[in-house]
Order: structure tokens, then sequence, then C-alpha cells
């Protein structure tokens, strides 16, 4: 089965070049058709707004909703995040299509413009030592998470940052710059 | 925790990647570029086709404006300031906005140095017609380039022409010497350590847009091809017949760039594009590319 890279908008070829090094072959899904043998899909970084936009416009929601985290395992990264979220707070004005798939409640730019993006070390219990560097730029932050998500890493001061429910993956920062491959590896698993 | 790293200066352009940058003057414009799918939007006092016909000196927005403009939409907000003031630059960090461009479309303020761009912690996007200017302004901290095309002309020829140099340029870096690569960096006026940078990656340090004189669907996605990572528009979705279907078509363009049924889908039914301006009618002085060194 085929890894896809959703590639509408964003940073799909950072994400494409790590899938590569691990051996993965990814495909680039910008239509319907190319979703047919994919059973991983990453939904990069970009503009939520622009990717829903489009999501939509090419009819690609219901058929990503109809196999979300069944035989479709899906990670967004930032952007990815917001798509995949229950519920999304500050969108912009007449809203904006997502996927609505994963019991989480999701802020848009919670931590201010550019001029707040960050980066910091993030200990990820799971994915072991060393802590990974975070790279958040206007990044989202997870305010609360639903029954059957499990959180696996919070900022010092208690902000969630990645969840995960069954087979769906939401991280707010990015991976994918980081030059650290444990994440991708741990969503191929998945 | 560090804020303002190269990092995240360079990563917000990284997000914007295979996006739509779209300029706007007015909160409203900027509500139906966000519509229509812009990755981001560019707040300006006048789009270029304007700056052009009426003349005058072109300057950094009303900050009333650029806060308008901020509360319309969530996406990044940019704004213009004029080459080498910096003031301008301290005045837009100070707004709290997204990226600034250094831009060749309002009229210099420093016709000898541009602005000391390590200095801010605010990413700045810069104009290059070829590698040696486009790794001058990285050396200066751009961390996002686009090429200069000419502005307001709705004449796609000249952004072709940039980036057909900085592409054919990379090529022909990859296949030179190491031993060769000193005197290509004196001779393209250019730090010796980026150019060495650009013949390993194959590509430039940052991302890099194609702007000035895109004007329909088929510029956007002919960008694309030639190898940009994303679009500027300005004057060629609010000075046409259509905007909000222009812009969308631009968007959706951007994305299926190799995709020549959709391009030509998306393309009909437009009304009419901005009336474009042939290159060579355009007095030397009134050059905006020529502006940038």
């Amino acid at each position: 089965m085929a890894v896809g890279v959703l590639a509408l908008q964003g940073d799909f070829r950072e994400h494409a070049a790590v899938l590569h090094q691990l051996g993965a072959a990814p495909v680039e899904v910008r239509l319907p058709r190319q979703l047919a043998g994919v059973s991983h899909l990453i939904i990069p970084g970009g503009e939520s707004t622009t990717i829903g936009r489009l999501l939509d416009r090419y009819e690609m929601l219901e058929p990503i909703r109809a196999r979300a985290g069944r035989d479709l395992a899906i990670w967004g990264t930032c952007a990815g995040t917001i798509l995949l979220a229950r519920q999304v707070l500050d969108v912009k004005k007449g809203g904006q299509p997502t996927l609505a798939v994963m019991d989480i409640t999701v802020r848009r730019n919670a931590y201010g413009s550019q001029l707040d993006s960050f980066e910091t070390l993030l200990p990820i219990p799971l994915l072991g030592e060393p802590p990974l560097r975070g790279i958040f730029i206007r990044a989202p932050q997870i305010e609360t998470v639903g029954k059957g998500v499990e959180v696996l890493a919070r900022l010092e001061e208690g902000a969630i940052v990645a969840a995960r429910q069954g087979r769906l993956l939401a991280t707010t920062f990015h991976p994918e710059l980081a030059a650290d491959d444990r994440v991708h590896r741990y969503f191929l698993e998945l | 925790m560090e804020k303002s790293t190269w990092t995240t200066k360079v990563g917000l352009a990284q997000m914007l990647k295979g996006g739509v940058i779209m300029d706007v003057v007015t909160p409203e414009q900027a509500r139906i570029a966000e519509e229509a799918g812009a990755v981001a939007v560019m707040a300006l006092e006048r789009v270029p086709a304007d700056i052009r016909a009426q003349g005058g000196v072109a300057r950094m927005s009303a900050p009333e404006l650029i806060v308008a403009i901020k509360e319309a939409v969530t996406i990044p907000v940019m704004a213009k300031a004029r080459i080498g003031h910096f003031v301008e630059a301290q005045v837009l960090e100070a707004l709290g906005i997204d990226y600034i461009d250094e831009s060749e479309v309002l009229t210099p303020a420093d016709e000898e140095h541009h602005i000391n761009k390590h200095k801010f912690n605010i990413p700045f996007v810069c104009g290059c017609r070829n590698i040696g200017e486009g790794l001058r302004r990285v050396a200066e901290g751009a961390a996002m380039l686009r090429t200069k095309g000419e502005a307001g002309t709705g004449n796609v020829v000249e952004a072709v022409r940039h980036a057909r140099a900085v592409y054919g340029e990379i090529r022909r870096l990859q296949s030179m010497g190491e031993d060769e690569l000193f005197v290509y960096a004196k001779e393209i006026q250019a730090p010796y350590e980026l150019v060495r940078q650009v013949a390993e990656m194959g590509r430039m340090p940052v991302v890099n847009f194609a702007a000035g004189g895109i004007a329909t669907p088929a510029d956007a996605a002919l960008m694309m091809q030639l190898g940009v990572d994303g679009v500027f528009v300005g004057s060629g979705i609010f000075k046409s017949g259509n905007p909000m279907q222009r812009a969308r078509a631009i968007v959706e363009a951007t994305t299926h760039y190799n995709d020549p049924e959709i391009i030509a889908h998306v393309s009909k039914g437009l009304g009419e594009a901005m009336v474009g301006i042939e290159i060579s009618k355009i007095p030397a002085e009134q050059l905006m590319a020529q502006r940038g060194w």
C-alpha cells in the first residue's frame, strides 16, 4: 500500500523527502482518484483555509472522511491538525471547510502572528530520548481532547501539541522541518 | 523557547509553497482573497497598475489600513516597505504583521543600500532577477525571494525571463567543478558560501516565488512549471472583470499546474483580464525591475 501526501498546497515536498529517505514511495494526492491504493495520508503544513477550500472544490472531503481512521491512517501537521479537528476556534469569517474527523478542539493562530513563531525542545515520551526539536509556525493549539484521544506531547506550560486517536495523528508543529524522522516512522506503523 | 529563528522565518515561506499571495488595498479585497483560497495577502497603498498610471511617490500603506486588513482575515498578512527604508520596516514590525516585502514596486528610499534584514525579528521577502541578486538579498537576511517580473503590466514576459535566469543558472552551477565556483561567485557578485550551497542543494537557499505580470491561470501555471514555489498576483486580480472568479481560478491553476484539462476548465468564463502593457513601450526610467541592485 502506498503513502499519500496531500499536495494541494503547503510543504508537501518536505514530507515526501522524509518518506523517500525512509524507503516509502510517496504519492502526491491532488484529486480523489489518487487516493485509491493509499493506506496512509499526510496532510502537510500550509494554509488550512486554502487546503480546505481545494478539498471541497475537488470533492475530496467525503472520500477521505469515509475512510479516515479505518483503512486510511491520517497524520496532520499544523494546518493538517486544523483540518482533522471536529471543532475549530477562530476560523475565518464565513467558516471554512474541514474534514472534522478527530475528537479534538483546535484554536487557530493560538500563539499570535509570525513574530510569535518559535522553536523548542519537545519531550515526546513515546519516541524516547532525545527530545524532538519542535518548530511552531503560526501554530494552532489543541485545547481539548475527547475520550478516545491520547495526548502524546505538551509544551512545558501544558498546552497539548500532539495527539492520537486510533489511526489519526495530529501534531501542531513541523517534524518535516526538523531533520528527525521519528514521527514519520511512528506514523507509518499506525 | 526561541522566537524568530532563521528556521521559523524560512519556515513560514515553506508553508506558503504551492499557493497564491494576492495584493489587496482594502479589508474587503482581503476577504475576497481569503475566500478565494489565497495563502496570504499583501497590504499596499495602491496596486502596481495604479502606481504606474498615477505616478508620484509610492510608500508603505497607512498603518490603520494594515491593521484593518489584519483584522479582516486569518491568513498571514504581508506589507511592502520601500527599498532601504528601515524605519518603514520597523513600523511594519511594530504592527505585528507576518512578513515584510522590501519592494521595488514602491519608490526606493535608498538607491545604494538595502535594509539590513538581520536586525529584524520579522521575516522579509525581496525581489531578484537572477541568482546573484537573489543571493545578495539572502546575505542581507531575506528569508524568501520572488523573481521581480515587471509589476502592473499584466505582461508575464519579464517574470519568465527572471525565472529562466534563476533556474537556468542553478542547473549550470550544478554542472560546475568545485574549482570554478570561486570565479562564478565573483562574476555574479554573490557570497561564495551561498553560491556553494546552491551548487550543492540544486536550489536557492530560501523559497522563491514568481511575481510581476501574472494575469491569467495559464500565467500562474507557466511560472510553476518553470520551477517557482508559488506566485504573487497583484493588479491581475482586482483590475480584472470578475476578481473573485479569477482569484479562484488562479489558485486552482497553481495547485494543478501540471494538469492542462483543469487549467482549461478554470480558464473558462472569467470575463475581461486586465489590460496589459507592452514592456518596450515603457520608458526605461519607469521600469520597476531595474530598481534594486
